[in-house]
């Protein structure tokens, strides 16, 4: 009784506490609309039902989701093994590197072309992330720090293969040359870009949560990030965990890289990180940590992204705001004593309840 | 050999110098929150806020006090909400500075395009920098003239914080307290002190400094704002600290072989080197350092150990 | 004599249900030194924090020379001139003498800490008190002693009249404690009044005037120390009131399983914990290992299991040597481990029952093929656990963090004894269970035993272990200073006899627990 009311409990504080942080980041847009823009209810307007007005946009809205999930699943699984390495970036980004190599120098069938390119993405991306995670397991050097700056070297490592071997030439910016055909994903929606690629998401928050919650490993890891002395105690090896786990999201975040590569575009455009890996922190956070809820998570953050597109295209408001909104989102879902009065005081009325009952 | 001559100039050590300005500054203010046991993200973050705004309030307020008062002024704020919602709502620091960080980069663009209708840089603003100084006797030294004078108020500023950071640290009882408080916080709340309390001031402390460290790339480096200017000094500046063994000479020190790179990678240009090894040589000399660091450490903890066993 | 002190009926009820002060009452007088007894777990460290502003009463007045306070920080209590000594130190291992002494209080010279001067007070301090300490060393230098007068010292230079001392020569040699002795004896001289916390007898009568004594909770009494013997002392502090007779048959000890052999724990700083320790575990048998907590048991447990380091000497499971080895190698050759902290080290709070009892066993093809976890036999498993192991929940799915103390104990026994275990040690496993649970618990023991199986019981509960063990070693500052073969013929106070020091068998007699013929 006690126990089950406990949960219950837990469970709706911290629904109701992300409602209350979606519904002050809404509040919050409108108020910086109001604040700056000449023509606020038309910027608003475009916020937020924008995204819905045409198939496309709601196509964008899945689009902008895919390399979301992939990176907040990172986030998830190196969090989950109570690490803090910010390789999400790092990893993502040599992913679209490793899988751009593959697309333009090897030739192969159109079915296996993306797929082993988006794979190659994945190695990379696990062997970028095992640098902070084996620096710390055998020295114990921050691995925050290390993957921090890893992320600008691997950033200006890609920009070099880019510029150096596969150069679009006849184009003034910085490009490579087109993929090959078959290297491209195929898109599964007319009139939209949604690509095969948002599927390989959605199957790997399935396939992640079956790791996390169905396997072996996966009880371990969850064993290691909930308290990692019993984690010893019980016989795990903890640090090989913390190492796999770490592999594992560089891997994911790699394949990400892949899939938004292949199935967006059809030349490398990039000039720095695109950034996922940090939005993909949000996106975890908000998602509760679990990787069946990212999905959702990460659609409402890229209805964000894209409802300030189109915001920024329509009215005078810049799209960069909704980088605020997604700060202050982050810091309300951290703040782990928000609320807690309130869960508190409920935990305790519902303790003396049953023990009313039970004398 | 042309490199080497280069590095052996006059010009680099001033230049050398010039780049440790904000890495110094912001290895500062990350020693004074590690001192008392906090690890701040947002350093990074900090100095994205303060260099804009610093340029915005010199061009809005038409003189450089504004510019300093509004420098500093964000980066007050931006350290009162990381410490407000680390120290008191309990939200874990690094998640704390992330967000910092996230919100930073888009708001410095947002709020630079409202004030110019320019996405990239600052150069429509009429902005003001801070000044060069020509130091008197020094100047006319030989050589060391050209290295120490001629910089930037800031720099001077940033060599004297290291003066200034020793003395709190080390001789006042704000600097005690805050050491106790980062080694043993139960220490300090046994005997009566608000460990929240010494926190929040080491936070805003440290906000000042990095605020300064962001002024400096804006208003002293360069004469207006780029976006994404900080470029991971913040993170380069925690490593740092780190290196430093959290003290104000080890900050120096630390950032000064970091600046190196720094510099270096300036100098490199000169050779055919693809221009990208060249800008990812600050970080990987941070990754390398870091670890060269963390080796000798975990080696002479292990021998403290052999030691007893052998004893 | 006027009151220094009184607390009146403290009750102290903790936000979990614990109630940790039932009825406290303490009285000191100005000028004393005051003892306050009792076991572990009594209720002793409860009072004092509550004394010193670290906690408040949930009732119960207090008085500081006569006069009603309501303490509610520690700053508060050192305003009254309360000062405390905690058996932890308080103090900045890389910070000078000085420093650790001014923080809080530092005399100023401008905005500068006037050093000259504080380092004069300090030295000054010092020699009035017969304390002295060089002022410019750090912390990190002094031995555990010099470590203690500074923070006598600190509670002086804030201007204390009433001492706390908890546990003060826990830590402290013999020549230390000596030391110490004169140093309070000096301060009392003084005018100081102390409250000294041991359970240390021939201290108590050594150094102490009168003596309070707390057993559960509950006062038992005030005493002139000159009045009573150690023997009375001892009965009160530990008393049997309930008498929970264990039924078990005799037992019929075979060969020997666990083997621990001349081995010495010292940690980096140099500090000897376990010091040349032997002794063999026979299966069918439950060794007990008593003692006052804090000399050397954890340690020697920690380096049995795996979780600790060994400095010295082996440790060999049915001759194989596991001296060093890791947890998962000592797991695997079925040792089991009820840990001491179920909390810290005992479970994953936030994971099932289901999940915490399979914990060690995910390499076992009942649970997981091919890597992936049947969650019919898991759950089949934790249903199956929660049954025979009285576990009481909704179901075997709940967060075990959500259970009672005594609930989340059954589900580590649980675990624990479920591994297939040849030796299990099992490290205070009735800590802070009811009394419905705690039997529960020492049934399972017995009947692992009975099975065969060697236990390693430590315990601080002197009830449990007289009646739950068969054989029995005493540790004393880290080395076994009494065998007893067969409990049955022991007395409590006899075993507090050795428990506190004050005996020791001879060479020839301790050499009996390793059973080598």
């Amino acid at each position: 009784m006690k126990i089950n009311s406990q949960k219950k409990i837990n469970l709706l504080v911290d629904c109701v506490k992300m409602l209350m942080i979606v519904a002050i980041a809404c509040a919050l847009v409108s108020l910086i609309v109001f604040a700056v823009s000449d023509d606020p209810l038309n910027a608003i307007y475009n916020f937020f039902v924008g995204p819905f007005t045409t198939l496309r946009r709601v196509g964008n809205i899945v689009e902008a989701a895919s390399p979301l999930m992939f990176t907040a699943l990172a986030v998830v699984i190196i969090f989950g093994a109570g690490q803090f390495s910010m390789i999400a970036e790092g990893s993502f980004f040599i992913g679209t590197a490793g899988a751009m190599v593959v697309a333009i120098t090897i030739g192969m069938p159109a079915g296996l072309h993306p797929i082993v390119a988006i794979l190659f993405g994945g190695i990379l991306g696990s062997i970028v992330a095992l640098i902070p995670a084996l620096l710390k397991m055998k020295w114990n050097v921050s691995e925050l720090v290390v993957s921090l700056m890893l992320n600008y070297v691997v950033q200006f490592f890609v920009i070099y293969l880019v510029t150096y071997f596969f150069r679009e030439m006849e184009s003034s910016s910085l490009c490579s040359v087109l993929f090959q055909d078959t290297a491209t994903l195929t898109t599964i929606l007319e009139g939209t870009r949604i690509h095969t690629g948002v599927l390989l998401g959605v199957a790997a928050c399935i396939v992640m949560w079956f790791l996390m919650y169905r396997t072996s490993f996966g009880t371990s890891l969850r064993i290691t990030g909930d308290n990692a002395l019993f984690a010893k105690y019980a016989g795990l090896k903890v640090s090989g965990i913390m190492v796999a786990a770490q592999a594992i999201a560089g891997f994911l975040a790699g394949i990400g890289g892949g899939a938004e590569l292949l199935g967006m575009y059809t030349r490398f455009k990039w000039t720095a990180t695109p950034g996922y890996g940090w939005t993909g922190i949000v996106v975890a956070l908000l998602a509760r940590r679990n990787p069946l809820m990212v999905p959702l998570s990460a659609a409402f953050i890229a209805y964000m992204n894209v409802g300030a597109d189109i915001m920024a295209r329509n009215s005078d408001v810049g799209r960069e705001m909704v980088d605020i909104i997604q700060g202050v989102m982050m810091l309300l879902i951290a703040a782990d004593a928000l609320l807690q009065g309130w869960r508190q005081r409920m935990i305790i009325k519902a303790a003396k309840a049953e023990e009313e009952v039970s004398v | 050999m042309s490199v080497l001559q280069n590095i052996l100039s006059t010009e680099f050590i001033y230049m050398w110098i010039r780049v440790a300005t904000p890495i110094l500054l912001a290895a500062l203010g990350a020693m004074v929150c590690s001192k008392a046991g906090v690890v701040n993200l947002g350093l990074e973050g900090i100095m994205l806020i303060s260099s804009l705004f610093g340029v915005l309030c010199s061009a809005v307020g038409g003189n450089l006090f504004w510019g300093f008062v509004g420098g500093v002024g964000s980066a007050l704020v931006v350290s009162v909400i990381f410490a407000y919602f680390h120290l008191v709502l309990n939200a874990n620091a690094t998640l704390c500075g992330t967000a910092i960080n996230t919100a930073a980069t888009g708001l410095t663009i947002f709020v630079l395009q409202l004030a110019t209708g320019e996405k990239g840089n600052s150069s429509s603003l009429h902005s003001f920098s801070f000044p060069n100084v020509e130091i008197p006797l020094i100047r006319d030294i030989p050589i060391l003239g050209d290295i120490l004078s001629g910089h930037n108020t800031l720099t001077y500023l940033a060599l004297l914080m290291v003066l200034v950071c020793y003395l709190l640290m080390y001789k006042t009882p704000l600097g005690l307290r805050m050491r106790v408080v980062g080694e043993n916080p139960h220490a300090a709340s046994s005997v009566g002190q608000n460990v929240v309390k010494i926190r929040f001031i080491a936070i805003v402390l440290c906000g000042v400094l990095t605020g300064l460290g962001g002024m400096y790339l804006s208003m002293g480096y360069m004469d207006m704002f780029v976006r994404d200017m900080v470029a991971g000094r913040g993170f380069i500046a925690l490593a740092a600290c780190s290196m430093g063994q959290a003290t104000p000479i080890g900050a120096l020190v630390s950032s000064l072989v970091f600046a190196f790179f720094d510099g270096l990678s300036n100098v490199l240009q000169v050779l055919q080197l693809p221009s990208q090894f060249v800008q990812m040589l600050p970080y990987v000399a941070t990754i390398v350092g870091l670890t060269i660091f963390s080796i000798q450490k975990s080696i002479r903890a292990k021998q403290k150990m052999n030691k007893i066993k052998a004893g | 004599m006027a009151e220094a002190l009184q607390m009146k009926n403290i009750v102290k009820v903790y936000s979990n249900g614990v109630m940790a002060n039932k009825d406290v009452t303490l009285c000191v007088n100005e000028g004393e030194i005051h003892a306050l007894s009792g076991e572990n777990g009594a209720g002793k460290s409860t009072l004092m924090k509550i004394l010193f502003g670290e906690e408040q009463a949930t009732s119960g007045e207090i008085y500081v020379n006569g006069k009603k306070v309501n303490i509610t920080s520690p700053q508060m209590a050192i305003g009254l001139g309360i000062g405390m000594v905690h058996q932890h130190f308080m103090l900045v291992p890389s910070l000078s003498v000085t420093e650790n002494m001014i923080m809080g209080v530092e005399p100023k010279k401008g905005i500068f800490i006037d050093r000259k001067y504080a380092r004069q007070q300090v030295e000054e301090i010092g020699k009035k008190y017969n304390l002295y300490i060089d002022p410019d060393k750090k912390i990190s230098e002094l031995t555990v002693g010099q470590k203690q007068k500074v923070e006598i010292l600190k509670a002086l230079f804030r201007g204390a009249k009433i001492l706390i001392l908890d546990e003060p020569t826990a830590v402290l040699t013999p020549q230390e404690t000596a030391e110490l002795f004169e140093e309070l004896k000096h301060l009392k001289e003084s005018g100081y009044t102390i409250i000294f916390i041991s359970h240390k007898l021939n201290e108590i009568k050594e150094l102490c005037d009168r003596i309070t004594i707390i057993r559960r909770g509950v006062t038992m009494g005030v005493h002139n120390v000159a009045d009573v013997s150690e023997e009375d002392i001892s009965r009160l502090m530990v008393g049997r009131d309930v008498v929970q007779k264990i039924v078990k048959d005799p037992a019929h000890p075979g060969e020997s399983l666990l083997r621990v052999k001349d081995v010495k724990i010292v940690d980096e700083t140099g500090t000897v914990y376990v010091d040349g320790v032997s002794f063999s575990l026979r299966e069918g048998e439950i060794l007990g290992i008593a003692g006052v907590e804090g000399n050397g048991q954890s340690q020697l447990i920690d380096a049995i299991t795996g979780m600790g380091h060994i400095s010295a000497g082996s440790i060999s499971l049915r001759d194989k040597d596991i001296s060093g080895a890791s947890v998962r190698k000592i797991r695997s050759m079925h040792i089991a481990h009820i840990p001491e902290d179920r909390m810290t080290t005992g479970v994953a709070a936030s994971l099932s029952i289901t999940e915490n009892v399979i914990a060690d066993k995910l390499s076992w093809k009942r649970f997981v093929r091919g890597g992936v976890l049947r969650r019919k036999e898991m759950r089949a498993y934790g249903q199956e656990m929660v049954d025979a192991y009285q576990i009481l929940c909704k179901s075997q799915d709940v967060e075990i963090g959500s259970l009672s103390g005594g609930n989340i104990q059954k589900g580590v026994v649980a675990r624990e004894l479920s591994s297939e275990p040849l030796v299990i040690v099992a490290n205070q496993p009735t800590r802070g269970v009811d009394v419905g649970a705690s039997e529960f618990i020492r049934h399972q023991l017995i009947r692992a035993r009975d099975q065969r199986k060697g236990v390693l019981l430590i315990t601080s509960d002197l009830n449990e272990v007289l009646g739950l063990a068969d054989s029995l070693i005493v540790m004393y500052e880290g080395k076994i200073v009494a065998y007893i073969q067969d409990v049955a013929s022991m007395t409590e106070s006899e075993l507090g006899t050795y428990m506190l020091g004050i005996q020791k068998q001879s060479a020839a007699q301790i050499k009996e627990a390793l059973h080598e013929d």
